[in-house]
C-alpha cells in the first residue's frame, strides 16, 4: 500500500493521470456534442475516431495507414517541441503556426521553384522560420511586445507570404502547388529502407525518427545542458537571471529562433515527402502549429511525453477523417483537441487537488494506528 | 470616397466594440486572448438569429440580433471566467483554446445544421442576405449601418462606465493591486467576473458586427481571420483607455477598409500592387504601430496573475 501511494506522488505519474484525465474528458465532451448532432450514431463516430486505421481488418492495409499517421506525427511533434521549448523559457510561441507555413512556403519553392536537394530545402525552410522567430524574440526584448499577440500577426503575414510565394510554382489547372514527385525527385526526403517496414508506404522517411531524435535533443539541451539552465532561468524570473549576469535579452531572442527552427523543419519534414501539396488559396494557416500547442500541453511540457501525445492528437485528427459524413462533420476531432487544450489549463489545479487528497488520506491513515 | 469613409467607420465600429471588451476584461485582470473565439460564436449567434428571422420587421431583427450575439458571447467567455478565475488556470492556454473551440465549435455547429436542411450541403456556410437590408439606411451613396451608432452609444457608455462609476473604478483597480482592493471590501472575483463577462458581450457584438460588414454570407471555418487579435493590438495602441481606442480603431479600421475598397481609388488601382499585401496591410500596420508604442505601455499591473488570497 505504501509502494502505490509513493508512485501516486510522483509528479511525472501525476502528469500521466491528469493528462489521462484530459484525454478522457475531451472525448466525453466530443460524444456529448455528437449525441446533441445526432444521437443515432454517436458512439459508432466516437468509435471510428478513435479507431483511425485500426478499421482495417487486414493488418498489411492497417500498417500502410498507421504509417500515414505517423507521417503528420513527425512535423506535429516538431510544433509541440516548438511550443514547449519556448515555454519552458516563459514563452507562449503562437507564432508556431505562421513559422510552420513559411517553412512550407520555402521548402517548397525551394523545391520546385530553384530544384535544390532536399538538404538545402530543409535548411531554407529552417532559416526562413527562424528569421520570424527571431522578429518576435527582437519585438519582445526590445519593445515590450507580446509575443503571442505579434506571434498571430506574423501567422498572419506569412501565410500570405507562403501563398504568393508557391502561386509562382503551383499547377496551372488547381490551385495545388505541383507534386515534387514529378518535379524533383531530389528534394524528396530519403527513405533509408523504412518503406518497407510499412508496407510500402513511400511518405516514411528520416523525418521519423530524425524528429525522435530532437525530441530527445531538446530534452537533453533543457534538463542537462548549462545553455538549458540559463534559458530556463530567464523564464522563471528574468530580473533574477540578469542579476546573475545572464544576458536575458539574447536568451529570449535566442529562444524563439530555436522555436521558429524547429517548427520550420517539421513543416519541411511533412511537404517533403510529397503526401501532401500546398493550397495557394488556403485563408487560413494549416492547423499543425495549433494542434502542436494540445500535443505539447497534453505531454505535460515534456519532450517525450510530446512524442506519445503527438501521435495520440494526430490519431484522432486522422480518425476524424472517418466518421459518417452524412451525419457529423470531420472538425469534430478539431472540437476535442481544442476542449483537450482547453481542458489542460486545469492540469495545475487537478494536482493540487489529487496533492490535497493524497494529504488528508495518508493523514486519516496516521490517526487509525 | 464615401465608400471609404463608409467601410472604415464599419470596421473601426467593429474594433472599438471587441477592443473595448479586451479593455474592461484586462483592467479587472484578466488577460482575454480568447476574443478571437468569442467573437465566431457571438458571429455565429446572430447570423443564425438573422437567417431564421428573415422577413420579420427591421426593429425586431436588430434587436433580436443584437441581443443573441451580444448573450452568445457573453456565456461563451464564461468559460474564460470559470477558468481563470476560480481554477488560477494560464489565461494563455485558456484563451488560446477559447479561440479554436470557437472555431471549432461554429464550424461543427453550423455544418450540422446545414446537414440537417440539406443532407447534401457539407458547408460551413450561412447566409444573411435580405436579413442584412434591415440594418442598412441608405443615404446618397453612404450606407450607414446602425451598429455604427451601436458602437458609438457602447463607446460613450463604456467611458462613462469605467470612469465616472463607482464600479469602473473598483474594476480598474482589481486590475492594479487585487490585494489592496479586497482590503476594503470589493469582492475581486466578482469583480473579474464582471470584466469578463462584459468583455464577451461586447466581443461577440463586435463579431457579428464584423462579418455583417463587407460580404452577405460567411463561412465559419475561416473564424474572424485574426481580428480578435487586431481588436488587442488596437487596445494595447490605445493604451487601455476608451476615447484612445476610438482614434485607433479608425486609424487600423482605415486600412481595413483599403482592401475592400482600393479597385475604387485611382491613384491606388494605378500602383497595381497585389491585392495580397492590401490583405497584409492591417497586420503589419499593427506590427509596427505594436514595435513604436509599446515601450512605455500603462498595462494595468496585475493583469494576467490570478489573484490569490493568501498571496502577499
Amino acid at each position: 500500500m505504501n509502494k502505490k501511494e509513493s508512485i501516486l506522488k510522483k509528479p511525472a505519474m501525476q502528469t500521466f493521470i491528469s493528462s489521462l484525465a484530459c484525454i478522457v474528458l475531451g472525448l466525453l465532451a466530443g460524444f456529448i456534442v455528437l449525441t446533441f448532432i445526432d444521437a443515432r450514431g454517436s458512439g459508432k463516430a466516437l468509435l471510428d475516431i478513435i479507431r483511425n486505421f485500426f478499421r482495417y481488418p487486414s493488418a498489411s492495409v492497417a500498417l500502410k495507414y498507421f504509417g500515414n499517421t505517423i507521417v503528420k506525427t513527425a512535423p506535429l511533434l516538431m510544433c509541440s517541441l516548438s511550443i514547449l521549448f519556448s515555454y519552458k523559457v516563459g514563452l507562449f510561441n503562437i507564432g508556431v503556426a505562421g513559422q510552420y507555413a513559411l517553412g512550407a512556403g520555402l521548402a517548397l519553392y525551394a523545391a520546385l521553384g530553384w530544384q535544390l536537394p532536399w538538404y538545402v530545402c530543409v535548411l531554407l525552410a529552417c532559416a526562413a522560420s527562424s528569421l520570424l522567430g527571431a522578429i518576435s524574440g527582437f519585438l519582445k526584448s526590445y519593445c515590450n511586445v507580446n509575443e503571442v499577440i505579434s506571434g498571430i500577426m506574423l501567422n498572419w503575414l506569412s501565410l500570405y507570404t507562403a501563398n504568393m510565394l508557391l502561386t509562382i510554382v503551383k499547377e496551372t489547372t488547381s490551385p495545388y502547388t505541383k507534386n515534387i514527385v514529378n518535379v524533383n525527385q531530389s528534394a524528396l526526403l530519403p527513405n533509408m529502407g523504412l518503406d518497407k517496414l510499412f508496407n510500402n508506404n513511400q511518405y516514411m522517411t528520416i523525418a521519423i525518427p530524425l524528429a525522435i531524435i530532437l525530441a530527445i535533443l531538446v530534452w537533453f539541451i533543457l534538463e542537462k545542458t548549462k545553455f538549458g539552465y540559463e534559458l530556463k532561468a530567464t523564464g522563471y524570473n528574468k530580473h533574477a537571471a540578469r542579476y546573475c549576469g545572464m544576458k536575458e535579452k539574447r536568451n529570449t531572442i535566442l529562444t524563439l529562433i530555436i522555436g521558429g527552427a524547429l517548427a520550420g523543419l517539421g513543416a519541411a519534414m511533412f511537404y517533403l515527402t510529397g503526401y501532401e501539396q500546398w493550397m495557394c488559396t488556403q485563408s487560413s494557416v494549416p492547423g499543425m502549429g495549433f494542434n502542436g500547442i494540445a500535443a505539447a500541453f497534453l505531454g505535460g511540457l515534456h519532450p517525450i511525453g510530446a512524442i506519445f501525445s503527438s501521435l495520440f492528437i494526430q490519431h484522432i485528427t486522422e480518425g476524424g477523417a472517418y466518421v459518417d459524413k452524412t451525419l457529423y462533420c470531420s472538425q469534430i476531432s478539431d472540437l476535442i483537441s481544442s476542449i483537450i487544450i482547453y481542458l489542460c489549463g486545469f492540469v495545475l489545479f487537478m494536482k493540487l487537488f489529487l496533492n490535497k487528497w493524497l494529504t488528508r488520506r495518508d493523514e486519516q491513515k496516521g490517526g487509525r494506528s | 470616397m464615401t465608400l471609404l469613409m463608409q467601410y472604415t467607420l464599419i470596421y473601426a465600429s467593429v474594433l472599438i466594440l471587441v477592443a473595448l471588451g479586451g479593455c474592461f476584461s484586462e483592467h479587472s485582470g484578466v488577460i482575454n486572448l480568447g476574443l478571437e473565439g468569442i467573437m465566431v460564436m457571438g458571429a455565429m449567434g446572430g447570423a443564425l438569429t438573422m437567417k431564421y428571422l428573415t422577413g420579420s420587421p427591421a426593429p425586431v431583427i436588430i434587436l433580436a440580433t443584437i441581443g443573441a450575439s451580444a448573450l452568445v458571447g457573453l456565456v461563451y467567455s464564461l468559460l474564460l471566467a470559470v477558468a481563470c478565475i476560480n481554477f488560477k488556470a494560464d489565461q494563455t492556454i485558456v484563451g488560446t483554446a477559447l479561440n479554436m473551440l470557437g472555431t471549432a465549435a461554429a464550424t461543427v455547429i453550423i455544418k450540422a445544421i446545414n446537414t440537417a436542411a440539406n443532407p447534401d450541403d457539407v458547408s460551413s456556410v450561412v447566409q444573411y442576405f435580405d436579413a442584412k437590408k434591415s440594418f442598412i439606411v441608405s443615404m446618397n451613396g453612404f450606407d450607414f449601418n446602425w451598429f455604427m451608432l451601436v458602437a458609438l452609444i457602447l463607446l460613450v457608455a463604456a467611458y462613462i462606465l469605467l470612469y465616472k462609476t463607482r464600479f469602473g473604478l473598483r474594476l480598474m483597480a482589481c486590475g492594479e493591486h487585487p490585494q489592496a482592493a479586497d482590503s476594503v471590501g470589493i469582492n475581486v472575483y466578482r469583480m473579474r467576473y464582471a470584466g469578463v463577462m462584459i468583455s464577451g458581450f461586447l466581443g461577440g457584438l463586435g463579431g457579428i458586427v464584423y462579418i455583417t460588414a463587407g460580404v452577405s454570407e460567411w463561412k465559419f471555418e475561416n473564424g474572424v481571420v485574426g481580428f480578435g487579435f487586431l481588436a488587442l493590438a488596437v487596445m494595447i495602441f490605445g493604451q487601455w483607455k476608451p476615447t484612445r481606442i476610438a482614434l485607433a480603431a479608425l486609424l487600423f479600421g482605415l486600412f481595413r477598409a483599403l482592401s475592400n475598397v482600393y479597385t475604387g481609388i485611382g491613384f491606388l488601382k494605378a500602383l497595381n500592387v497585389p491585392s495580397t499585401i492590401y490583405n497584409m496591410l492591417p497586420y503589419m500596420i499593427s506590427l509596427l504601430v505594436l514595435a513604436l508604442t509599446s515601450k512605455n505601455s500603462r498595462a494595468p499591473k496585475a493583469e494576467g496573475i490570478p489573484y490569490d488570497k493568501g498571496a502577499r
